[in-house]
């Protein structure tokens, strides 16, 4: 029988409840004269949170619902690449290092390619060149698919997230037409790539470019007219163009304060200047202008892709430099010196005249910079990953510093770090 | 890139305003490189940065063994308006491996100069917040440095404190 339908008469219950006295119990004493929600509290987001975007841990000091500091705390998924690629040949260390940032993978071994291709002063034939910018490019819409998906389930758009995984299902399937790989790929090797792209892979991907700017389109529709989303975004924890340079911040983060640094355009390589695209920047630097970059990002990629495809030239796909790149299969079966070649370079690789170079290209998450010193051997003396992701991070406290703890959830997802770049 | 020329020129501009803080110069692939006295890098960087080189890009660590002296801590620097980048380089001993923290003019370096320390053991005085930031705080050596030998980690599960195996013992 519940209290409700006890009628008039108490129930023994309610007697009892009423019969204790609390007189005695006093309240507590305040904090040296402050209101008890000013103390400050120390709380630990992560490493297994949902909205961290991978294992990252963050120290917040928070007074009520205010963040007053914070502190990220990394290396949870250190793996120790760098280490590991400096005990491999120069070819077999693209697989490890394709690992690190693994939602930039083509551009985690453009970068290394590149900076041994500057190391052994080869130049890269046209052809490899512009199917690098196609994979790339490609690369960049579907990170940024990821981080979209993910961002917008982190502000409580479930749906987002299926409809991006669904276009990036579309990309990682040419890319298995393409490589044989949906991720992590082996692609781009010293030199150029590792083979021509099938028979009507181009076609597929001009399918691709055809429905993607619409479907950037519908994910605004769904997105940037929806309040909550405005609500979350627009003058959230925005960070100025001064800020953000002193904190080497770079890629849409930095675009998004209004700065058009852009290492494709500025310092263009891998023919990167021969195609015509625009830089989106925002004007307040606030998430929803973070937000807004990346998605228009989206369509100017699709549009180097369609120019990449158009003008694709005729001609090899790797160099010709039997010393650095495998000679084709069907030589083998004839050619004597193709054979040594191959099991030269299979068992100890190529060897790279000593020297250092330092290798940046824009990634998805900004400047990714590779720098490689070799010591005349067949392996690497030393890899080094300026990921981009690393340094963007150093600017969450200064972005959420003073603002909601929900903001910071926000924030982060804007930030797009990826863990495996940042702990390497 | 400055040419080779534009380096002779950047480093004797360098030397002019302290005659010990260049030690040489280097020009790779179209790519310079200032060797500085780590000394004096702090300044160094600072004239650079007067000189237009306002964005410090990146800071990483090498480790030249066999090579003396041992380490060498490199700083990228770009200059965001004449698209031009110039790296310095320092090298220090392993026994002594002191370096002036830059963090203080540039805050993007808090972050990498730790990793430095942490992979390297080159100490930055003067940093912010000078602790280790991949590996485990307890964890002793400088694992990227060449005679640190690759494997043997011992795995950390934490059923094995209870029998003295924990890698804390």
């Amino acid at each position: 029988m519940s209290a409700t339908e006890a009628g008039p008469g108490k129930s023994a219950y309610r007697e009892r409840e009423e019969s204790v006295e609390l007189s005695h119990v006093k309240a507590p004493a305040a904090y040296d004269g402050e209101a008890p929600d000013s103390e400050l509290l120390t709380l630990n987001m992560g490493p297994h949170h949902p909205a961290t975007h991978g294992v990252l841990r963050l120290l917040v000091t928070l007074e009520g619902e205010v963040v007053r500091d914070l502190k990220p705390i990394i290396g949870y998924v250190h793996t120790g690449i760098e280490k590991t690629a400096e005990d491999k040949a120069y070819w077999k260390a693209i697989p490890v290092i394709e690992r690190m940032d693994y939602l930039a993978y083509f551009f985690n071994a453009y970068a290394f390619c590149g900076a041994t291709e500057t190391l052994l002063d080869i130049e890269v034939p046209r052809r490899a060149q512009y199917l690098r910018v196609i994979h790339m490019e490609l690369n960049r819409i579907m990170s940024h698919l990821v981080w979209l998906g993910t961002s917008a389930l982190d502000l409580g758009a479930m749906s987002m997230f299926w409809y991006c995984f669904r276009e990036r299902e579309m990309i990682l399937d040419l890319f298995e037409y393409s490589t044989g790989q949906r991720m992590h790929t082996r692609y781009f090797q010293v030199g150029g790539v590792i083979e021509d792209v099938p028979a009507g892979w181009a076609d597929k991907v001009r399918e691709f470019c055809d429905v993607m700017p619409g479907r950037v389109d519908q994910y605004g529709d769904l997105l940037s007219k929806n309040e909550i989303v405005l609500q979350r975004l627009r003058n959230v924890c925005p960070l100025g163009n001064e800020e953000l340079l002193a904190l080497g911040v770079t890629g849409p983060l930095l675009r998004a304060a209004g700065n058009p640094w852009d290492l494709r355009k500025a310092m263009p390589y891998c023919s990167y200047e021969d195609f015509d695209f625009k830089i989106p920047v925002g004007t307040e630097g606030d998430n929803y202008d973070r937000f807004a970059v990346r998605m228009q990002e989206m369509k100017e990629s699709t549009k180097i892709i369609v120019q990449a495809l158009d003008g694709l030239p005729e001609g090899p796909f790797i160099v010709e430099d039997r010393k650095v790149a495998l000679p084709p299969r069907h030589e083998l079966a004839t050619s004597m010196e193709a054979l040594i070649h191959h099991f030269k370079l299979v068992t100890e690789g190529f060897r790279v005249p000593p020297g250092e170079v330092y290798f940046p290209v824009e990634s998805p998450r900004g400047e990714l910079g590779c720098f490689v010193r070799s010591d005349g051997s067949s392996k690497p003396a030393r890899v080094h990953m300026r990921d981009p992701s690393f340094v963007n991070l150093q600017a969450t406290n200064a972005m959420v510093k003073d603002s909601y703890i929900a903001d910071l959830i926000a924030t982060l997802a804007m930030m797009d770090p990826v863990l495996g770049g940042i702990d390497r | 890139m400055p040419d080779a020329t534009g380096l002779e020129l950047l480093a004797g501009e360098l030397r002019d305003a302290e005659d010990e803080s260049v030690l040489g110069t280097l020009h790779f692939r179209g790519q310079a490189t200032i060797l500085a006295d780590p000394r004096h890098v702090r300044a160094v960087l600072a004239r650079l940065r007067g000189k237009g080189y306002r964005h410090l890009m990146s800071v990483h660590g090498v480790d030249y063994y066999p090579e003396e002296p041992r380490l060498g801590v490199l700083y990228e620097l770009l200059d965001r308006s004449r698209l031009d980048r110039v790296r310095v380089k320092v090298r220090v001993p392993t026994d002594a491996a002191v370096v002036e923290s830059v963090t203080p003019d540039w805050p993007t370096a808090d972050h990498q100069e730790r990793e430095v320390y942490d992979m390297f053991g080159v100490v930055f005085e003067g940093h912010p917040d000078p602790r280790r930031i991949l590996m485990p705080e307890d964890y002793e050596g400088f694992p990227q440095r060449r005679d640190f030998p690759i494997g043997g980690e011992p795995v950390l599960f934490t059923k094995d404190a209870a029998i003295g195996a924990d890698y804390t013992q």
